[in-house]
């Protein structure tokens, strides 16, 4: 007879294996999914092949495959690295993608209401507009939970379907490109040089949304291992009894998280809508709000780990698209194998969490 | 009855087609969460039901068929979880994530080649003397099957949670699970099959989307039900009747907001739109601020018979 037994410590071992373990299992299974799919099991090793390896190895994807590498990790980590903050204390932000949308909108407004002045300044405008914009669209379901003690979840969410509607008028009205002759969609900001967040080093993916995210990733890690706050802050999410007696104000680390994790889903927002998606338009958002969820566990929520996981989840999309391209798989089973990445890594926990005993009855 | 350019008797009857996705996955999840289980995959599995629904009716021509399978289908994905959180003890809030993204891609995924089809509907029952009766008759007694079954089964959940052994015991599941279990009450199995009844409802609730209330199906359709189901269950503080008058106050938002776009109010659309979330908020709001505390004790805890 096998029984578990909960262990004093969660196991450090398990921990590192057990997302290398996950990502195996997704792998072996959505090969199983796309052989059924295609109706080939031949071909689905192929297929994986095609998502996880070919971006980054073969000659003939590389070159366009490897800055866009980047390109996609960008946001997803710096949004992972804010939500992180949070759910180590419990604190539960899963409308990031509204945050991201709202930072957007904002940066975007400075440069078009600024268009066609040449500033140095515009630019650092913006990313702070964009921080802001994440920042209260954040704020909103934080004090209602320290003043009102709502639920975060659902307030979070449900702005996301306010946001959502909030950029499909700004789209169509407020920030419409006044010369493009009645059509959806802002000025592209590729053509303001002042606005376009170009890339640092030319051909590398490398833009400064991207270098914000390896910064975040570098001050979470300090946050989290030399500073107070970062200890409050675990405090908070282990043990929110001790937390409380030993004097950390509840309703400070609630602001604290989830601010912290709307101002880089903001900063995220703006650096998409100034680079790679260069516009405001209805769809421009990609879902990447909901894609730094599974980032953020897939990296144990530590910041070291949500910088693989992130270019992990960058490489499925690209590989996605690939995948996409060369076999016709569709669009959404690269939706379904993020999703099943997530299960894996959740069903493997438990080595983490609990050790196996036989007993003999 | 015409009020302001609205027909009553047709607001009223529309709040109830409207009204019922969103009812059925609330009434399931209030069960689901009165055993102490928080699942957040409502969405993923109204929206799997939605499809699975919509492509068995389309292919069995028989709308009940539809409903029966998609049912099943949203058991079967709440299985997925039931299993992860009762048995592997994995945590629930990311489990529940888990599941609507899945539940989100396998929809699109099984779906693609369905869509721009158009479903078979229901019919409408007609009940006897009950309908004939003038502006009352149209407005609540002339419904589809799904419509009536939703009321029922309010009543029946409302009647098992409060009068029976079976709902005593759900109750003291929920309420403490260590005494639950001190008392010999399988705590897991009892949360198993509750998590089970939320993932078939939900998956009715869904289909009714795609069948009923559109009939078609797009991608992604359910648009936020399933979370409008769970700040339902918040609203109604864990009541089976509150959650009804919940889902009929929220439909009849939504339907009053179609109305006053139809009729072309001075309110820009995307206002329009956005007002069931917003009003949610402030619903939301408003319980904590007045409303009972009354989550379930485990709520959200998870359960191991060594601890």
């Amino acid at each position: 007879m096998i029984q578990l037994e909960k262990r004093r410590n969660i196991s450090k071992f398990w921990t590192t294996l057990t997302p290398v373990i996950a990502v195996f299992l997704t792998m072996s299974f959505g090969g199983l999914m796309f052989g059924l799919l295609l109706g080939d099991f031949s071909s689905a090793f192929g297929a994986i092949k095609l998502i996880f390896w070919d971006p980054l190895f073969d000659e003939n994807f590389a070159p366009y495959a490897r800055p866009q590498l980047l390109v996609k990790a960008g946001p997803i980590i710096l949004i992972a690295i804010g939500l992180s903050i949070g759910f180590k204390a419990g604190i539960w932000n899963i409308g990031a993608e509204g945050q991201y949308i709202l930072g957007a909108i904002f940066g975007a407004s400075i440069a078009l209401s600024l268009y066609p002045q040449e500033s140095i300044l515009i630019f650092p405008a913006m990313i702070l507009a964009g921080a802001l914009g994440g920042f209260i669209w954040a704020l909103i379901p934080a004090l209602l939970k320290v003043y009102f003690k709502t639920n975060e979840i659902l307030v979070s969410l449900m702005l996301v379907y306010v946001a959502e509607n909030i950029l499909a008028s700004v789209s169509q009205g407020l920030l419409r490109n006044p010369e493009g002759m009645g059509l959806p969609g802002s000025r592209n900001l590729k053509d303001y040089p002042s606005a376009h967040n170009s890339e640092i080093i030319p051909n590398s993916g490398m833009h400064w949304g991207v270098l914000t995210a390896f910064l975040a990733v570098i001050l979470a890690y300090f946050l989290f291992l030399k500073h107070q706050k970062g200890y409050e802050i675990r405090l908070a999410g282990e043990a929110p009894k001790a937390a409380y007696f030993a004097g950390i104000n509840p309703s400070k680390t609630i602001i604290f998280c989830m601010g912290m994790s709307g101002l880089l889903a903001g900063m995220a927002g703006l650096f998409e809508v100034a680079g790679p998606a260069g516009q405001i338009t209805m769809s421009f958002n990609s879902g990447y709000g909901f894609t730094a969820i599974i980032v953020a566990f897939l990296g144990r929520l530590n910041p070291l780990g949500i910088l693989l996981a992130g270019l992990l989840m960058a490489l499925t999309y690209i590989g996605g698209e690939i995948a996409q391209l060369m076999l016709g798989l569709p669009g959404a089973s690269i939706q379904l194998l993020q999703g099943m990445l997530l299960f894996f890594l959740l069903a493997t926990d438990i080595f983490t969490n609990y050790r196996f005993k036989s007993r003999s009855s | 009855m015409v009020i302001f350019g609205i027909d009553l008797v047709l607001l009223i009857s529309a709040l109830m087609i409207s009204a019922t996705p969103v009812l059925l996955a609330a009434i399931g999840e209030a069960v689901v969460e009165k055993s102490g289980v928080l699942n957040l995959g409502v969405e993923g599995m109204m929206i799997t039901g939605a499809v699975i629904g919509f492509i068995f009716a389309v292919n069995t021509q028989t709308p009940i068929y539809g409903f029966i399978c998609a049912a099943i289908a949203g058991a079967l994905l709440s299985v997925m979880f039931a299993v992860l959180t009762q048995y592997i003890m994995s945590n629930q809030v990311a489990t529940g994530l888990g599941l609507t993204m899945v539940g989100l891609g396998l929809s699109a995924l099984i779906g693609k080649p369905y869509e721009g089809i158009k479903s078979p509907t229901l019919s409408k029952i007609e009940i006897p003397i009950l309908s004939d009766i003038p502006v009352l008759g149209p407005m609540i007694f002339s419904h589809d099957a799904i419509v009536y079954f939703s009321v029922i089964l309010v009543a029946t959940v409302a009647f098992v949670i409060s009068k029976t052994r079976i709902g005593l015991v759900l109750r003291a599941v929920g309420e403490n699970q260590e005494a639950a279990h001190a008392l010999g009450y399988k705590v897991v199995r009892i949360r198993f099959l509750a998590i089970m009844f939320g993932g078939a409802t939900a998956g009715i609730g869904g289909a009714y989307i795609s069948l009923a209330r559109v009939p078609q199906w797009t991608e992604g359709m359910t648009a936020g039900a399933g979370w409008i189901a769970l700040a339902l269950v918040v609203f109604a503080s864990w009541k089976p009747w509150r959650v009804l008058l919940g889902a009929y106050l929220f439909g009849g938002i939504t339907v009053l907001q179609l109305n006053l776009q139809a009729i072309g109010v001075a309110i820009p659309v995307e206002i329009l739109s956005m007002s069931p979330y917003l009003v949610t908020i402030v619903v939301l709001v408003g319980i904590s601020l007045f409303g009972h505390h009354t989550a379930p004790g485990s709520l959200a805890r998870p359960f191991h018979a060594s601890q």
